[in-house]
C-alpha cells in the first residue's frame, strides 16, 4: 500500500477512470465474463463454482440439526463464512485481512437473510426443539476483486440447486438427498467502485485497491434488501439512487445466467 | 403487539421525523488526547482518541499518511442479554465502516508513519449505537485537535409500519421493516457511511436517505455545540 510502484499504478487507474476507461478496456457498467457451475462438489448437497473474470470461488453447503434461537423458535439457522486463504492472493499470506473477511461474510449473509429468500420456517423440524442449520461456506481460490458479487452468486446458485439431507429417526443421512432447499427468491449483489468521481461496475483487484469508495446493492426480483458502502471516500445521494436503478438491471442480467 | 406507529405518533410519543434527545460533551477523559461522551435516547457512549502517535506495529505504518484504528466495543452490561466481552463479527464490521467513514474527513497526510487510535465504548445500548459512536468519535477527534476537513455526523432513518421515520428506537428497530444508518460530512452532504437492511422500494429508500441526512444535520449542530462549550469552559479557567 505504501509501495511506490503501486502508487504509480493507482495513479494510472485514476487517470484512465477520468477518461471513462478501464485497464481491461471494459465499459464502465459491464461485468467481466461470468461462469457459473452448479453442483460442483459431489460430496456437498449444494455447491457452485463461480468465476467473474479471474476471480474464482467455490461455495458449498453443509447441514446439521440443532437448537433454534430462543427468539425465533420456529426458524432454521444459516451461518455464513468465508476463507480468504493464502492460495487466493499473496496479500492473504502475511496475516489475513480479518475485517475484510468478516465484512464479506456479513454482507452476503444479509443479502440472503434480509431478502427473506430462504424460508427459514420451512427449515424448522420441531418447534423449539429442532431446526436445520445450514452452513454457507465460501472458499476463495483466486482473488481478482469483487468477492461480494461472486460470493452471493455462488451461494444463490448453491441454494437454488441444493437439497437438504434426508432426516430419519433423528439421524441425518448426509449422502442422501432430501427435500429441496426452500429458496423463494434469487438474491443478487452488484458492486460499484468510485475512482475519483467516476463510478464503475464490478471492480477488478487493482481497481478495488485504487478505489475511493465502494457500494454494494443486494436485490431480489422483488426489490432492495441490503446496502453496504465501503472505502474512505463518499457518495452523493444522487449517485446512490442512480446506481441503485442500474443495480436492478444488472441483477436481472446475473439472475438470468444462473442455470 | 401494539402498533409501532399510530395516528402519526410513535410508541415514545415522537413524530415520524423527530429524533430522540441527544446531548454531547467534549473532553471528558483525562488520559486521552481527545474524548466525548454522548447520550442519545437511552444510548450512552464514550469515545477516546489517542494520537497521532508512533505506529505500532511499525510494519503497518504508511509513509504517506497516518493510519486510523477504530475500535467499537460494547460493554457486557450494555444490552439485556450479557454480551460476551471482546470483539465479535458485528463489532468488527462496525469498526471497519466507521473507520472508513472518518478517513475522508481527516487530513491524514500531515502525519506520515503515525497512527491515530479511536476507542468507543458503548455503555448502554438502545438501537443506533453505530451512529452514536461515530458521532462521538468525530467530536473526540476534533477535541484531540486532529486536523479535519469536516466533521462526520451520523443518524439512521428507517421504516416502521408504512412510514419512513427518523432515528429508530429499540422496539422499532427490532420490529420495523428497514433500518438505514448513514453518516455524512455536513458541509457537502456527501455520504461517508451507508448501510441498509430490510425491505424498501427505491422511492422509500430515497426518502429514507433524505430524512436521515436531515437527522445528520441536527446531529452536526449538537457536535458543534459540544465543542464550543468545551472551548468556552477552557476560556473560563
Amino acid at each position: 500500500m505504501g509501495n511506490l510502484s503501486w502508487n504509480v499504478k493507482s495513479k494510472y487507474i485514476h487517470q484512465l477512470a477520468e477518461k471513462g476507461e478501464r485497464q481491461d478496456k471494459r465499459d464502465m457498467y459491464k461485468y467481466r465474463e461470468i461462469d457459473i457451475e452448479p453442483n460442483y462438489i459431489d460430496n456437498a448437497l449444494g455447491s457452485a463454482r463461480v468465476k467473474i473474470g479471474e476471480t474464482d470461488i467455490v461455495a458449498g453447503l453443509s447441514f446439521d440439526v440443532g437448537d433454534p434461537y430462543s427468539d425465533s423458535p420456529d426458524k432454521g439457522v444459516i451461518i455464513t463464512n468465508n476463507e480468504l486463504g493464502p492460495i487466493a492472493s499473496p496479500e492473504f499470506e502475511s496475516g489475513p485481512p480479518r475485517e475484510d473477511s468478516i465484512e464479506l461474510s456479513r454482507v452476503v449473509d444479509r443479502g440472503i437473510r434480509e431478502s427473506g429468500a430462504l424460508d427459514l420456517k420451512e427449515l424448522c423440524i420441531e418447534e423449539r426443539e429442532k431446526v436445520w442449520l445450514i452452513f454457507l461456506d465460501i472458499h476463495i481460490l483466486d482473488y481478482n476483486g469483487n468477492l461480494f458479487d461472486a460470493s452471493e452468486l455462488a451461494l444463490t446458485t448453491a441454494l437454488k440447486h441444493g437439497h437438504l439431507p434426508k432426516y430419519e429417526d433423528e439421524k441425518i443421512h448426509h449422502k442422501e438427498e432430501g427435500e429441496k432447499i426452500p429458496l423463494k427468491k434469487l438474491p443478487i449483489e452488484n458492486t460499484f467502485a468510485k475512482i475519483g468521481d467516476k463510478i464503475m461496475l464490478d471492480p477488478c483487484l487493482e481497481e478495488e485497491k485504487s478505489l475511493d469508495a465502494r457500494i454494494t446493492f443486494s436485490t431480489t426480483e422483488d426489490g432492495l434488501c441490503a446496502v453496504q458502502k465501503g472505502g474512505s471516500g463518499s457518495f452523493t445521494q444522487e449517485e446512490v439512487m442512480k446506481h441503485l436503478e442500474k443495480s436492478f438491471d444488472h441483477a436481472e442480467e446475473l439472475r438470468k445466467q444462473i442455470p | 403487539m401494539t402498533e409501532l406507529i399510530k395516528n402519526g405518533k410513535r410508541q415514545d410519543d415522537r413524530k415520524p421525523e423527530e429524533m430522540r434527545d441527544l446531548s454531547i460533551e467534549a473532553g471528558v477523559l483525562k488520559r486521552a488526547d481527545g474524548s466525548a461522551y454522548l447520550e442519545w435516547g437511552s444510548n450512552k457512549v464514550i469515545a477516546g482518541v489517542f494520537g497521532p502517535q508512533k505506529c505500532i506495529p511499525q510494519h503497518i505504518s504508511n509513509p504517506y499518511k497516518a493510519i486510523l484504528k477504530f475500535r467499537y466495543n460494547m460493554a457486557p452490561f450494555s444490552v439485556d442479554d450479557r454480551k460476551r466481552p471482546g470483539p465479535d463479527r458485528r463489532s468488527t464490521e462496525i469498526s471497519k465502516v466507521s473507520k472508513e467513514a472518518l478517513e475522508s474527513a481527516l487530513i491524514l497526510r500531515h502525519f506520515p508513519n503515525t497512527m491515530i487510535e479511536i476507542f468507543v465504548e458503548v455503555l448502554q445500548a438502545a438501537a443506533g449505537t453505530r451512529c452514536a459512536s461515530l458521532t462521538a468519535a468525530s467530536v473526540a477527534l476534533a477535541d484531540a485537535g486532529v486536523p479535519m476537513k469536516d466533521m462526520v455526523a451520523a443518524c439512521a432513518a428507517g421504516k416502521i409500519g408504512d412510514e419512513v421515520v427518523l432515528d429508530l428506537a429499540k422496539e422499532e428497530d427490532n420490529a420495523g421493516k428497514a433500518d438505514v444508518p448513514i453518516a455524512i460530512k455536513p458541509k457537502s452532504g456527501d455520504i461517508v457511511l451507508l448501510q441498509m437492511d430490510g425491505d424498501l422500494t427505491p422511492e422509500e429508500f430515497d426518502e429514507t436517505l433524505s430524512l436521515a441526512k436531515e437527522g445528520c444535520m441536527k446531529v452536526s449542530e449538537e457536535q458543534q455545540k459540544a465543542l464550543q462549550e468545551k472551548y468556552e469552559m477552557e476560556e473560563g479557567e
